[in-house]
């Protein structure tokens, strides 16, 4: 009796084995390392890794290890080491084709590297970064479409006879006609321009309305959310962060995590800003149809400036932030539709003023009675009007920014521009001290606990006790390297989920020794208690665990945030725990006691 | 080691000790939705909105000196209160008007959070929009979790059982956020996943006792299902204690051990497994008593009725 087969107990050293190769690289610690990936996101090849070490080589300081991991470089160096100066001398190299970002590496031996194990993923809670929860506006990306079919409309209808109005409200266009037009040729006109516009007659007889269908709004809906999201991982490499996350979440959400940025002003409204640029032609005479009065900023004369845009922001393909006669300037090189666009203009208006204007939206909480709303501010200034002096097309520059303006804009013109305004609904910085404070208390919490509960087991189910005890720190090296293999983020909550099942998880073991004690006072032989206690606490355990489970699942569906990352150790804790407490420890108490003669049981 | 005698007879369903339970978890239950209605909890940011933001300082940090700084700003509604250490300042504030950004921008400088020597620890900002959403999912979560548990309870038991079940849970939940309500304890997101995670506890409690009222059900025939439920309880007395003391173990090492972040999801676990405890003894067996139960309820009708005489 109470004899495992052997495949059984080979099965559960193997388990057991692969649990801690799985949770060792957790074991190393974190050096300091420097992270390079290709600016166009390509994969990096074994020689460029190369010239890499050797660049950092010649100013002294040897790498410990550098190797190419997920397509990108790693350089490892040994610990304390100042990885500013070789930041520097990387940037100054490489840095306009790579985006190069100083971090911490795991430092694990090469053959648990190549193995493809690595250590926890620490949440931002524990390393310590920015979490951002944005919001795209939607209604703008809509409208901004709905305002090109409108200017379509405009000018496809220009020819048709009868046309009074075209107006765009809410992504609603109007289309009004003259009583003496026909309102079934000036349908077709529209659905010439899109056939997937739907277009209704109203019951005035005069008027059409025109809508994007729910399709077309959602594909609108899509490509703006795509992609605000390449923009935002452009604007984010720009700014040097290791492994940075830019995710959609819903419907018309993105997350950005910022891992190692230390206070939220290092990124400023850089994610948010949509800042852009504008070149048209001065109206001197003020009376052209279509064009309008655009402030000045602070020294910059206002203008009428004509309806026509030469080029616009989302043309340029690169800018670089300088200086020229000590005034802040940038560098700009439009694409070749800009740059045409530019060289006819120039061409054809000789000597006469050009401005640019910086176009920015940003978003104000005003308290409306006893609510806050928010309202979208949006301001277009002229920054510089001059006179044009000689013909040029893709490259130029521009200059009336302030120096801090000049460099974020250089760089979000870079990043190219946001399909659709986004706004912070959801900030969250922890500094690195918190976070390794965060770690430090976690650690020390489970450690106190650990060791608390392990010597109340022992000292009062004695053999049995000291069993369950090594069942609980596999359960706790199971939990470990699950979070390592399935790479999710332990969090705090993470953290205090792992002390929680610490708790829990001798409760399968609890209600079997008692079982065993309860079965020994009935009178059962020793053997046979062991196996009743086994056999018939079983049904209790599986009930016991399943409702836990479902909690935790609801947590986990339910649930953002702290909440979820409680979840998730929960969850990984309650099943490795049903393994480890019930057959794991059944292996050992069968190795030990199975099959022989006992007089007693030692629980 | 034995923490409960070997063999405990104590009569908890007794008709007199049963009243005094129920008159006990009414007045706490009462006493708890009275607090939350008249106090309220003192909700986080994570669910009002608004922004906040830790400094560790060098020394001991002047508390008056910092609200007249913050007053002066324009910020005269801002919470400043030490955070765990004498040195280290928490400081709320409700939604702003103006841009997020600058706000933030400002409220850092007025601290000197820049400064050398000084530590920004954490900065958040909620806008009043995610903190509806945060605490409508908070919400929904408990009501969820507590209608699969009932349903899964139904399953493995029967209705009367179930409705035992999330009576004790309920009344788990309730008294633990009045505790919160009404020692003004701070209530944020970790301390819902605390709540449920008393949930999931305390059920796992209840249904260890209603496991062992259905084996008893059976092995003790011709015993009233007071008495059953009764001996039940007594039986699985040793095993709830012990879960109960190694899960409080851990919980005050995380409570002291922790760090101030944690501290209130701590408090939560530990009041809710306190009264978790005591619930599954009585709220969950009182419940099923209450409506009833009997064994009749956890047999399984037999669909062959030839098959009986075969029985032993």
């Amino acid at each position: 009796m109470n004899k495992y087969p052997a495949w059984l107990n080979t099965l559960v050293l193997v388990i057991l084995i692969a649990g801690c190769l799985l949770a060792l690289p957790n074991m190393y610690g974190s050096v300091p390392a420097i992270q390079i990936a290709q600016n166009d996101g390509v994969a990096y090849e074994e020689d460029r890794l190369q010239d890499y070490v050797d660049a950092v080589e010649r100013i002294g300081v040897t790498p410990e290890a550098a190797f190419l991991q997920d397509g990108r470089a790693v350089i490892r160096f040994a610990a304390e080491t100042d990885l500013a100066p070789i930041g520097e001398e990387l940037k100054d190299r490489y840095g306009r084709s790579a985006n190069i970002a100083q971090t911490l590496a795991p430092k694990l031996p090469d053959w648990i590297r190549e193995m493809g194990l690595s250590p926890m993923s620490l949440g931002l809670d524990l390393r310590g970064g920015v979490y951002v929860l944005l919001e795209v506006d939607m209604d703008t990306a809509i409208d901004t479409r709905m305002a090109i079919y409108r200017d379509n409309m405009i000018d496809s209808l220009r020819d048709a006879e009868g046309l009074h109005r075209v107006e765009l409200s809410d992504r609603v266009i109007r289309v009004r006609i003259n009583s003496n037009a026909d309102l079934e040729e000036t349908r077709e006109y529209i659905q010439r321009i899109d056939a997937d516009l739907l277009v209704s007659e109203n019951s005035d007889g005069q008027s059409l309305t025109v809508r994007m269908s729910e399709a077309q709004i959602k594909a609108r809906e899509d490509f703006a959310i795509e992609q605000n999201i390449t923009t935002l991982r452009n604007r984010v490499d720009q700014l040097g962060v290791a492994e940075p996350l830019v995710q959609r979440q819903g419907i018309d959400r993105i997350v950005v995590q910022l891992p190692g940025v230390k206070d939220p002003n290092e990124i400023n409204d850089i994610l948010t800003a949509t800042a852009t640029l504008e070149f048209r032609m001065v109206d001197q005479s003020g009376t052209e149809p279509g064009s309008r009065r655009y402030q000045g900023r602070p020294g910059e004369q206002a203008q009428f400036l004509k309806r026509k845009v030469i080029a616009s922001g989302d043309q340029i393909v690169d800018a670089a932030a300088g200086f020229s006669e000590g005034r802040p300037i940038v560098s700009i090189k439009l694409d070749s539709a800009g740059g045409e666009s530019m060289l006819k203009t120039t061409m054809e208006n000789l000597k006469k003023p050009m401005s640019t204007v910086f176009i920015e939206t940003r978003r104000e909480a005003v308290r409306v009675g006893d609510e806050l709303e928010y309202r979208e501010i949006k301001t277009e200034e002229i920054i510089s009007t001059a006179t044009i002096q000689g013909i040029f097309k893709n490259n130029f520059q521009i200059s009336g920014l302030r120096p801090a303006e000049a460099h974020d804009l250089a760089l979000l013109l870079r990043a190219g521009a946001l399909a659709a305004p986004v706004f912070k609904i959801d900030e969250r910085t922890i500094g690195p001290s918190l976070g390794q404070d965060n770690i430090d208390r976690g650690f020390n919490a489970i450690k106190i606990g650990f060791l608390a509960v392990i010597l109340f087991m022992v000292v009062y189910y004695r053999v049995f006790g000291l069993i369950a005890d090594i069942a609980l720190f596999s359960n706790l090296v199971f939990i470990v390297a699950m979070l390592s293999v399935l790479q999710a983020s332990l969090t705090l909550p993470g953290i205090a989920g792992i002390v929680l099942t610490v708790g829990m998880a001798v409760d399968a073991n609890v209600l079997i020794f008692e079982r065993i004690r309860e079965e020994l006072s009935a009178g059962v032989s020793p053997q046979a208690a062991i196996d009743a206690g086994y056999e018939k606490a079983l049904s209790s355990i599986a009930d016991a665990n399943v409702t836990t489970l479902i909690a935790a699942i609801v947590l986990f569906a339910v649930g953002t945030g702290p909440i979820k990352g409680f979840a998730i150790t929960l969850m990984l804790g309650i099943i490795t725990s049903m393994f480890t407490a019930i057959v794991g420890t059944r292996a050992i108490v069968n190795l030990l006691f199975g099959g022989r003669k006992l007089t007693s049981v030692p629980v | 080691m034995r923490l409960i005698k070997e063999k405990t007879s104590i009569d908890f369903l007794s008709p007199t000790r049963r009243k005094v339970a129920l008159a006990l978890s009414a007045i706490l239950v009462i006493v708890s939705l009275a607090s939350l209605a008249t106090r309220g909890l003192e909700f986080g940011i994570d669910f009002t909105g608004g922004i906040l933001l830790e400094v560790g300082y060098q020394q001991a940090a002047n508390l008056e000196e910092i609200r007249g700084d913050l007053n002066a700003e324009g910020y005269p509604n801002a919470q400043v209160q030490r955070f765990g250490a004498e040195n280290v300042v928490l400081v709320r504030l409700p939604p702003q008007e103006g841009n997020v950004d600058e706000i933030r921008d400002r409220l850092q400088t007025t601290l000197h959070s820049d400064e050398e020597g000084v530590v920004l620890r954490r900065v958040e900002f909620v806008s009043p929009q995610v903190g509806s959403e945060l605490a409508e999912r908070g919400a929904l979560a408990m009501v969820f979790a507590l209608m699969m548990i009932f349903v899964y309870v139904m399953i493995r038991f029967q209705w009367k059982f179930s409705a035992g079940a999330v009576a004790a849970l309920a009344h788990d939940a309730i008294v633990t956020v009045g505790f919160f309500s009404i020692f003004g304890l701070p209530f944020d997101l970790t301390v819902v996943a605390a709540v449920l995670a008393v949930i999931g506890y305390s059920l796992n409690d209840t249904v260890v006792a209603f496991d062992r009222i259905r084996e008893n059900f059976f092995a003790l025939r011709g015993t009233t299902a007071e008495e059953a439920i009764n001996i039940s309880v007594n039986e699985m007395l040793a095993r709830t204690i012990i879960t109960g003391v190694t899960t409080l173990l851990v919980l005050v090492a995380l409570l002291v051990l922790g760090g101030e972040s944690i501290r209130p999801f701590s408090i939560a676990l530990i009041v809710g497994i306190v009264v978790g405890t005591y619930s599954s003894i009585y709220t969950a067996s009182a419940t099923a008593l209450m409506l009833n139960v009997n064994a009749q309820d956890l047999i399984e009708p037999i669909k062959d009725p030839s098959l009986i005489d075969d029985l032993p």
